[in-house]
């Protein structure tokens, strides 16, 4: 079995009418199978009310599934007393930096979920360093908050996460309030943190771009899972994902307009450079 | 415009009193409002502002800072002492209309003056030399024996820090949203005060609703990073306290003595 595996997984929000009584379920999720390897990078994408951030939610025991079932390495979040084991084991980065910092200074933030996991203070000390020269915001340590950039923020709340030690780390559109050089920043380090560390990656996104590293995608619409493939395969399926109103990367769709076109080009061309070499290789 | 407002009021510098473990500035200052109640006597006052004035010295604190403080109580200042002025009977000093003047009515109101003078430095000495976050951390661990009786200390203590952190991003919120008001022909400046009041309810009412969509998303955040109360946590940065600390609560216990003698000598 996977890190995080879910079989028919479903769940109902329930909506209250005006005057409470008429409550109306309404389904988020829908009949979800997931499986994920150890040290993977899994990008899930879909437009709003997709259900991506409700699945992201099950992953961490934030919402328990109303149907089917959700492990965490092997463990299953509807048990009560392993709920803190398996928010320890998936940590959770949230889209608006501000809502998600508790210190007052940078490394107390950091040292926060350490300190609620029970961890001694001299490993708590060891790991808020070590997690933060990881996300390169080691020089920040002692600065306030709220005088950092937004991708500044978003570093120091996965290094929160990673001192926490966790297997997976689920960021769910992290860099939706970022401006582009935030956003490279963040994605870098959760690139950096899979590759080097090994520690599994769940992305929810819905910038294109952030995506072609994946090493698989998943596409959500209407709590289901609609398609799943690596990024070459997904990208390949540009009438699809139009249908489903999801972008392409604009190289991706640059070369599928060509092709429709009369370009003789392949499918799923993820990067400028692949383009190129495929354009120069027409003659 | 909120860029100015600093938190709390604390003065960053590097004194002896700023290295101080919070718990013992917070009972000192506890102790020295305490002592100027009991003390009676001129010799008392005199050995309180000795103290006060060394206390100072040692802060690094430029005087300016304490005065600040003394503003806010400006007017509570000059109605004690009017009353107290008039309104004690006694031996008379003399009268104009319907007002008396007493030689008793003179003392207390001096007396009243000076404590609360020396209340509101003693109290700001503490807030200048700690940190808010150092606050409450001393008094989470001060307060540690009522859990005992269930109140929720931990809980308090947190919910006070988190108010420290989202007060400057309220702050910063309350100006983005009074300029899109602005923007929208809203009128803040002009206007009697009840008109002034009404036009803050625009301002008013998306900042509760975002007040309350951060709480909600924070309480998310918080969860997913393991925190349930403050059972089986431990601490990044534990108070301990240092031989400093012992000779400070040394010197507090003698100040009080020395104070509580002087009260029952009448000095």
């Amino acid at each position: 079995m996977g890190i995080i595996k879910a079989a028919k997984l479903a769940f109902d929000y329930i909506k209250y009418g005006d005057d409470d009584r008429e409550a109306e379920k309404v389904r988020a999720l829908d009949n979800v199978d997931l499986d994920v390897e150890k040290g993977q990078f899994i990008a899930i994408l879909g437009h709003n009310g997709s259900g991506k951030s409700t699945l992201a939610k099950h992953i961490n025991a934030l919402l328990i599934p109303s149907e089917g079932t959700m492990w965490v390495d092997g463990i299953d979040t509807k048990s009560e007393e392993e709920i803190w084991h398996v928010r320890q084991k998936a940590g959770m980065v949230f889209q608006n930096p501000d809502n998600q910092i508790i210190g007052t200074v940078v490394e107390e933030d950091v040292g926060f979920g350490p300190e609620n996991i029970g961890v001694p203070t001299q490993e708590i000390w060891r790991r808020v360093e070590d997690a933060l020269t990881r996300v390169g915001m080691i020089a920040h340590r002692s600065k306030s908050p709220n005088k950092l950039s937004g991708g500044q923020k978003q570093r120091v709340a996965i290094a929160g996460v990673v001192a926490m030690r966790p297997e997976c780390i689920i960021l769910d559109e992290p860099t939706a309030m970022l401006d582009p050089d935030g956003r490279r920043d963040v994605i870098e380090t959760v690139r950096e943190l899979n590759e080097k560390e090994g520690v599994t990656a769940i992305l929810i996104t819905h910038y294109m771009e952030e995506v072609i590293f994946a090493d698989r995608v998943i596409v959500m619409d209407g709590g289901r899972v609609v398609m799943q493939g690596t990024p070459r395969e997904i990208f390949s399926r540009v009438e699809e994902l139009k249908k489903l109103r999801l972008d392409v990367p604009q190289v991706t769709e640059l070369a599928w307009e060509l092709k429709k076109a009369g370009v003789p080009l392949a499918d799923g061309i993820l990067t400028r450079e692949e383009l190129v070499e495929a354009l120069c290789s027409l003659n | 415009m909120f860029k100015d407002i600093t938190l709390g009021q604390y003065y960053p510098t590097d004194s002896i009193l700023h290295k101080l473990d919070p718990r013992v500035k917070f009972i000192g200052t506890i102790a020295f409002i305490i002592a100027l109640f009991l003390i009676k006597g001129p010799v008392g006052y005199g050995f309180a502002t000795v103290v006060l004035v060394t206390l100072i010295r040692l802060s690094k604190v430029p005087f300016k800072f304490m005065v600040r403080g003394m503003k806010a109580i400006a007017v509570i200042l000059v109605i004690t002492m009017l009353f107290n002025i008039f309104l004690t009977p006694g031996e008379k000093l003399f009268s104009f209309w319907i007002l008396t003047v007493t030689r008793e009515g003179v003392e207390t109101a001096v007396k009243m003056a000076v404590r609360l003078i020396y209340l509101v430095i003693g109290s700001s000495l503490m807030t200048l030399t700690t940190t808010p976050n150092q606050l409450t951390d001393g008094m989470e661990a001060l307060f540690a024996p009522l859990k005992k009786v269930h109140v929720p200390v931990h809980e308090i203590s947190m919910m006070m820090s988190i108010a420290l952190r989202f007060i400057p991003i309220l702050m910063e919120e309350t100006d983005k949203i009074m300029k899109a008001q602005i923007a929208r022909g809203a009128d803040f400046e002009s206007g009697n005060f009840i008109s002034r009041i009404k036009s803050m309810v625009p301002l008013l009412v998306p900042l509760f609703v975002s007040a309350f969509r951060r709480a909600n998303d924070l309480a998310m955040a918080m969860e997913a990073r393991c925190y349930h109360g403050g059972e089986g946590r431990t601490q990044m940065k534990p108070l301990i306290y240092a031989g400093r600390d012992r000779i400070a609560y040394g010197l507090i216990l003698l100040f009080f003595a020395v104070c509580v003698a002087f009260a029952f000598l009448g000095l």
